[in-house]
């Protein structure tokens, strides 16, 4: 009978907990099952993130390279064509990635799989589900990072020490997109609403300065991609892989900060006027 | 969602459901089996083609909507963006042509083949094994040839409309200086087809979902999108990588839409081999999707 | 008006019956498995025949040969004297066909789903926008006709198969597990419908591994277990043959009933001991129970009841139908 009264007690100390039943503090034990199915999931499909910005690189940096020549890098010098690129594809990748994760994974995960239904049973909260499901995005792009830069570093294209710090940055990148997505994931309902968010990527993809400075818009165009993540982003990473920091350095790793604590807020909110009816 | 409340089935009116279908004043009579049998032999493709056109109909507000965003944002970034760093380092790498007017028959002919990546890939999929719906049909007078055959009416349909979207906007860009350029809506239909027609088989032959489709997604179609001379010319890239182009139907459409909207300068052999290709590798695709269907399903 | 489409057999002419179908050692193997093993039936018009066995058994592959989908490894078959195999199309036009597992098209309304399949038999929307309209009527699903087929319950979906399969007017309708999986209430308006059908001459060919459905709504029926017909004839017929008129069921707890056997020998014609319970067959039920009191012996439960279709399978086949 111990074990019903334990139970009890433990009942009553999560009502007295902050976000109380939302939240028991246990994301580990979900980002312990999705470790567990990515183990018997297919390797293949997990590696294959990874050559998307590579194939990328390759293709435009050597090829378009090849047509282009050198550019001007974030600090005024002449850099190859590929360099320039390079963080932009890092920051590309960072932000698919994160937004696959928490957008159409998570979708897919509660409209078909009815995976959460079964978790919210337990006494796991939403809450632990979804920064369960942020970590493990976030894990999977530090790995993608970390494996990009290496393949810069052999395409010899890192040329100071704190390009390392790339690694991190887009783990940062990678926490906006994905806690703001998966605020933005709870309010769709059919898969046709979920092709919305790819209407939002292409464009951001195209004309966050990926392949070529900003400097082509007119003025208030390049206000409008300013305003946007992705551009922040761009612009981090490529400071940082020229290690030229600016006060900009400062505003870009800013808009993160601002742009994850949002998030979050959006995610929290959503998922307590979802599950706490 | 309730069942509707048990009616009584004699306070109901005789239903006119009955073999000789008589309801009071009016006579509807489904034609004899024969005829059935006779109208599904000779036109039952196009039948299942107007399914799969009805369901396409649900999210056609989609459809339109990728088809004119896509070519506008990629033609707007790398045609003219992406051109401030091309032509003012190398003005004469793109047979004497705008960088803009390079690219987008190239664009042209991916954005077909990105289609036929999806059309071809998830459908049929959910035609065997998810939703089933091919079961469906099967039970009917429909042959398995004929299924998959208005699969492919429906999808070569989808690829000329939104090609005739494209080459518009194409147009407007002013990036079809040809006469001819119009053709080039044939080639990337031919393109989608002869990539798609090969894939369709192979999604036809997956028993189980393993993430199968994203794999081909991230390592036929985007290294064939990169490797296809689509950007800059195949013979900028080193040998390595340059026979990924030669047998890449991005790379044969690309090369003979160029040659349609602008007039590209390449011996006519070359012109002959994209044509045949292509429509090698159409057949081929489709010799192997039937086989495949009709083994499937007649087990 | 077509040979075929001639009424019930009572009607007629005293001739030899027109069998709609006939099945002469019909086999399919799927590599070493035996999933159909050497089957033979005749099925005339208008009758009600069903296949009766427990999953497994060979019953949806003997449908899938039936409706030419599935090819077979031997034998003879055919539909309205058609080979399904080498008049595919042929035979399916004479057919309405209620699968297993419903295959409808969810990305379509309800009523859509209708006219699309009507189109598959080459009819004009003229016929088939009336006909619709009648067989959702008919289906009690009216009030959905503009629904997605996804916000439909498990039994209306099945009866949107059902109203699907009957677009071409089919004399021929094969349902395969036509309630399998639906509430009591959901079978009862669908068994309803397909009495209906029944009664205008629509010949019937169901699987089922429910007796109740069996008996309810098939003339005659084969049992089938392992891919073999084990027995065949009319519910009533089966029963009067492979089991006595009423059963006493006896449970003495699920630690008694296995050892319980030797102290009931004698009463009855015949005893199953089951893992829950004990089954007596006899004539005189309460008889049989006095006798057991009289023995001294005391059951937890006692049951006297009607012989039923589960008993003919569980005589012929040593085990029970359902779990």
């Amino acid at each position: 009978m111990t074990v019903l009264t334990q139970g009890h007690a433990v009942t009553d100390e999560a009502r007295n907990r902050r976000f109380g039943p939302l939240y028991s503090r246990n994301a580990r034990a979900v980002i312990g099952r999705g470790l567990m199915a990515t183990k018997s999931s297919n390797w293949m499909v997990m590696l294959s993130g990874f050559f998307e910005p590579v194939l990328f690189l390759i293709s435009m940096g050597v090829g378009m390279g090849a047509v282009v020549g050198n550019v001007s890098g974030p600090g005024g010098q002449e850099i190859s064509y590929a360099a320039y690129i390079a963080p932009a594809l890092l920051a590309v990748s960072a932000m698919n990635g994160a937004v696959y994760d928490s957008t159409w994974n998570v979708f897919f995960k509660m409209n078909f799989a009815k995976l959460y239904q079964g978790m919210l049973y337990t006494s796991l909260g939403p809450v632990d589900v979804a920064i369960g499901e942020i970590i493990l995005a976030l894990l999977r792009g530090l790995l993608y990072a970390t494996g990009f830069t290496a393949v810069m570093g052999l395409m010899g294209l890192i040329t100071t020490p704190w390009a390392l710090l790339m690694i991190p940055a887009s783990v940062l990148i990678a926490f906006g997109f994905a806690s703001f997505g998966m605020g933005i994931t709870s309010f769709m309902k059919t898969f046709q609403q979920m092709d919305w968010v790819n209407f939002i990527m292409l464009p951001m993809f195209l004309f966050s300065a990926t392949f070529y400075p900003l400097s082509v818009y007119p003025e208030y165009i390049q206000w409008l991609i300013q305003a946007m993540p992705l551009w922040h982003g761009v612009e981090l990473l490529r400071q940082i892989s020229a290690a030229s920091f600016t006060p900009a350095t400062a505003i870009h790793v800013g808009y993160y900060l601002v742009m994850i604590v949002l998030g979050l807020m959006l995610t929290t909110g959503r998922l307590r006027s979802l599950f706490l009816k | 969602m309730t069942e509707p409340s048990p009616r009584m089935p004699a306070a109901r009116p005789a239903t006119a459901v009955s073999a000789d279908s008589t309801t009071v004043g009016r006579t509807l009579r489904a034609h004899p089996p024969e005829v059935s049998a006779a109208r599904a032999r000779r036109w039952g493709a196009f039948y299942y083609a107007e399914q799969v056109l009805r369901v396409m109909k649900g999210y056609g507000w989609s459809i339109f909507l990728y088809s004119v965003g896509q070519p506008a944002a990629y033609l707007f970034a790398m045609g003219v963006g992406l051109a401030t760093l091309v032509d003012t380092n190398a003005v004469s790498a793109f047979g004497g042509v705008s960088y803009i007017a390079f690219i987008a028959p190239a664009l042209l002919v991916s954005a077909a083949v990105m289609t036929a990546g999806t059309e071809f890939t998830f459908p049929v999929m959910d035609g065997f094994k998810w939703r089933r719906v091919y079961y469906g049909p099967h039970a009917s007078p429909l042959t398995p040839e004929q299924i998959a055959a208005g699969q492919i009416i429906a999808v070569t349909l989808r690829f000329l409309l939104q090609s005739v979207i494209y080459f518009v906007i194409v147009a407007l860009f002013g990036a079809s200086p040809s006469g001819w350029g119009w053709g080039s809506v044939l080639v990337a239909t031919l393109a989608g087809l002869s990539f798609g027609l090969p894939l369709m088989a192979y999604a036809a032959s997956i028993k189980e979902d393993k993430g199968q489709f994203a794999m081909v997604m991230r390592f036929i179609v985007m290294p064939l999108f990169l490797f296809s001379g689509t950007f800059f010319p195949l013979d900028t890239l080193p040998v390595l990588v340059r026979w990924i182009g030669w047998i890449s139907p991005i790379w044969h459409g690309t090369e003979l839409g160029r040659v349609m909207t602008f007039g590209y300068e390449e011996s006519p052999v070359l012109t002959i081999i994209h044509v045949v290709f292509l429509l090698a590798l159409a057949w081929f695709g489709w010799v192997l999707t039937k086989r495949q269907f009709v083994r499937r399903m007649g087990q | 008006m077509p040979a075929h489409e001639t009424g019930p057999e009572k009607h007629k002419a005293p001739a030899a019956p027109q069998y709609v179908i006939t099945a002469e050692n019909l086999t399919k193997t799927y590599g070493d498995v035996i999933a159909v093993d050497g089957i033979s039936f005749s099925v005339p018009a208008g009758e009600s025949f069903g296949l009766l066995g427990p999953n497994g058994a060979g019953k949806s592959t003997t449908m899938k040969m039936i409706g030419g989908v599935s090819q077979r490894t031997s034998g003879n078959l055919t539909i309205m004297g058609l080979d399904p195999e080498q008049n595919g199309p042929e035979v399916r036009a004479h057919l309405g066909v209620v699968p297993q597992q419903d295959n409808l098209d969810e990305e379509l309304k309800v009523r859509d789903n209708l006219l699309v399949y009507g189109r598959y038999f080459g009819l004009p929307m003229s016929y088939l926008k009336p006909k619709a309209d009648e067989l959702l009527e008919f289906a009690q699903l009216t009030d959905k006709a503009k629904s997605k087929v996804d916000a439909l319950s498990g039994g209306m979906k099945r009866r949107l198969t059902i109203a699907r399969s009957l677009i071409n007017e089919p004399r021929i309708l094969l349902l395969d597990e036509p309630t399998t999986g639906l509430d009591p209430q959901a079978r009862h308006i669908l068994w309803d419908r397909l009495f209906r059908l029944k009664e205008q001459g629509v010949t019937l060919i169901l699987t089922t591994h429910y007796m109740d459905e069996a008996e309810q709504l098939c003339d005659r029926l084969i049992v089938v277990d392992k891919g073999r017909i084990m027995a065949e004839g009319s519910p009533a017929a089966l029963i009067r043959d492979y089991s006595t008129r009423e059963v006493l069921e006896l449970r003495f707890g699920s630690e008694r009933n296995a050892s319980i056997g030797a102290e009931l020998e004698g009463i009855g014609e015949r005893l199953e001991t089951l893992p829950d319970r004990v089954l007596i067959y006899t004539h005189d039920g309460e008889a049989a129970l006095e006798e057991v009191s009289g023995r001294g012996l005391r059951p937890l439960t006692s049951l006297v009841r009607r012989s039923s279709l589960e008993d003919v399978f569980l005589r012929l086949t040593g085990r029970s139908l359902v779990d």
